[in-house]
């Protein structure tokens, strides 16, 4: 509605806004960015591509020329991938098995524990409520360096080491910044809709998960998509607290082949560096929108 | 909401797990690192007080220094550089120029790559051009850090650029008509009706950067790993591309009588990463505008 009246009064503006029909007329200028920005999408993707090329050579293919079309001499075909698969004693369809039980469980466990959680604390006005959420917001500014230490350990003690274990952990180090989006979402919920509720008789859990959960649709994705990015990449903290000779994520595997099979199996590695890549592509097409939905709204409320 | 005889029941039920997980996760190991941090240690069990002994020594330790200065100087250029991208891709994709949305896809992608990956990819790349003058990413110092700026703008300058666009896209489009009413250039808009409206934009991004670059751990490790190291005069190995987050790491797991000193670097880390963010949230904050 609002839109509508700006365009009537303004039919021309200065900069066209995101209502603008895509096809406006290009100017030069704008001829001239478009091949501008074409050749540094190039650059853009160069990289990922040059891997991918690079996992049909040989190894003395990519040593020699890094940058070169597999030829008949370096070409080495699939059987890069046939050997990355258990390359380094270790079968890597178990890392792929072990990275998306922890980043779907993590992120789930998430998404409904501190969603609960913050709904708790945004409409109850108690001390300790307020307590524990400015811990949550200090938790979002603390380096993982600072409690690398003691994390393993205390994970250790609690025999945490298990991909079921770091669910747990993921949850505590991760509640700071999902605890924050939704406090921030339910403080604009109108309170008038959960007290309709109660006056119906509904209990707290059957307005929570009846009403309020429906209505946070939107920061769930946008919490969920935030957090599926951190876990699925992150390196350091399972590498300190998994039990590394049960269970490793894949880039606990890749930088452990780096580390001790580098320099005899390059074309190995980048054929896993290409299969790990493929989920992430796929994801990403998939939910292309809700990830960048998800990126603003997690960065206007961070 | 929450009637008094239920009322704990429903606290339980709805805050325990989480809390629960953020006394293990979070607060105990917390408040246990900054209590090792004047011990001397191999384990926690076996902490000895030492009082300030660890924090004298982390601020002798010349690699410890070093990484001080590289990461200040790394975070400096990238924090400048990813924001400068960012903000201009943005400004010329909300132009409306053909194929904006496709852009943008591209741009973005490197994001969801993780670090480690993110830095072998580019190790690659790197000593494949530098190979051919004979030389590698592990020999010069040089190589390191502006291999590392490439490979953070390359990888942040999407994420930034998507901020910065829906910051465009809120700016309300009557402020522009009443700029050009006024007589108002395309360059007297920009600095003085664009650049003040993105303000919150500007400081969430640079924020984001500042914190990101300090905190960079992953793709140190895997593109250099701190090569290439050299002697100092007192007998240490210093590494020249190392920054503060993977030196603290190596002090830790390099070495086990190190343990309680790189728990006190772990602390000096915390703290400046929490003065540095509270100072720029500070100052850029005073500059926005009400909307």
């Amino acid at each position: 509605m609002a839109e509508a009246n700006v365009a009537k009064v303004a039919p021309e503006r200065v900069k066209p806004k995101k209502e603008k029909p895509p096809v406006k007329k290009q100017t030069l200028g704008m001829k001239i960015l478009t091949v501008l920005f074409s050749v540094l999408s190039v650059f853009y993707i160069a990289p990922v591509f040059i891997v991918l090329m690079n996992s049909f050579k040989t190894n003395a293919g990519i040593s020699s020329a890094p940058f070169q079309f597999p030829n008949s001499e370096t070409f080495y075909g699939v059987k890069s991938y046939i050997t990355g698969m258990f390359f380094g004693n270790f079968p890597f369809w178990k890392t792929i098995v072990c990275s998306l039980f922890i980043t779907v469980g993590g992120v789930f466990l998430i998404l409904i524990c501190t969603s609960m959680c913050a709904w708790y604390l945004s409409r109850s006005n108690s001390i300790i409520c307020k307590i524990i959420y400015y811990l949550c917001i200090f938790s979002m500014v603390v380096p993982f360096q600072m409690v690398m230490f003691t994390l393993s350990k205390t994970a250790d003690t609690l025999h945490l080491t298990t991909p079921w274990g770091i669910l747990i952990i993921y949850l505590g180090f991760g509640a700071g910044l999902a605890v924050f989006m939704f406090t921030g979402f339910v403080k604009s919920i109108p309170i008038e809709i959960e007290e309709a509720a109660d006056v119906d008789g509904a209990g707290p859990l059957r307005t929570f998960f009846g009403i309020v959960l429906p209505i946070m649709k939107p920061t769930f994705i946008s919490v969920g998509i935030l957090e599926t990015m951190w876990i699925w990449n992150d390196y350091l903290l399972p590498y300190l607290i998994l039990d590394k000779a049960k269970y490793k994520t894949i880039p606990i595997h890749i930088q452990y082949l780096n580390g001790s099979y580098g320099h005899s199996d390059t074309s190995a590695i980048m054929a896993l560096i290409v299969l790990s890549i493929i989920p992430i592509v796929i994801f990403y097409f998939a939910c292309q929108k809700y990830i960048i939905e998800g990126v603003v709204a997690g960065a206007v409320k961070g | 909401m929450f009637r008094k005889p239920k009322r704990k029941l429903y606290s339980l039920i709805f805050v325990l797990p989480t809390f629960a997980a953020f006394i293990i996760g979070f607060i105990y190991p917390f408040i246990s690192g900054v209590y090792l941090s004047f011990c001397k240690f191999k384990t926690t069990s076996d902490a000895k007080f030492v009082g300030l002994d660890n924090y004298v020594k982390a601020f002798h330790d010349e690699g410890f220094l070093r990484s001080f200065w590289f990461t200040a100087l790394f975070v400096v250029v990238s924090v400048i550089l990813i924001n400068l991208i960012a903000f201009f891709v943005a400004y010329a994709l909300t132009l409306g120029i053909r194929g904006s949305n496709i852009f943008r896809t591209v741009f973005f992608m490197p994001n969801l790559i993780g670090g480690i990956i993110l830095g072998y990819i580019w190790q690659l790349i790197f000593n494949g051009i530098l190979q051919n003058y004979g030389t590698n990413l592990a020999l010069d110092a040089r190589f390191g850090f502006w291999g590392l700026i490439i490979l953070m703008c390359w990888q942040q300058a999407g994420y930034m650029m998507i901020i910065y666009i829906a910051g465009f896209q809120s700016v309300p489009a009557d402020l522009y008509e009443a700029a050009r009413i006024d007589g108002a250039d395309k360059k007297q808009v920009l600095t003085n009706v664009t650049i003040p409206m993105m303000m919150p934009s500007i400081t969430i991004c640079s924020f984001l950067t500042l914190t990101n670059s300090f905190k960079l751990f992953d793709q140190n490790l895997a593109l250099t790993g701190g090569a290439p190291g050299v002697v100092s005069d007192s007998g240490s190995m210093i590494y020249q591309t190392q920054m503060m987050a993977l030196n603290i790491y190596n002090t830790f797991y390099a070495n086990q009588n190190s343990r309680g000193v790189g728990q006190s670097k772990a602390v000096i880390f915390f703290v400046i990463v929490v003065v540095i963010a509270l100072a720029q949230l500070y100052l850029t904050r005073k500059k926005e505008v009400q909307q």
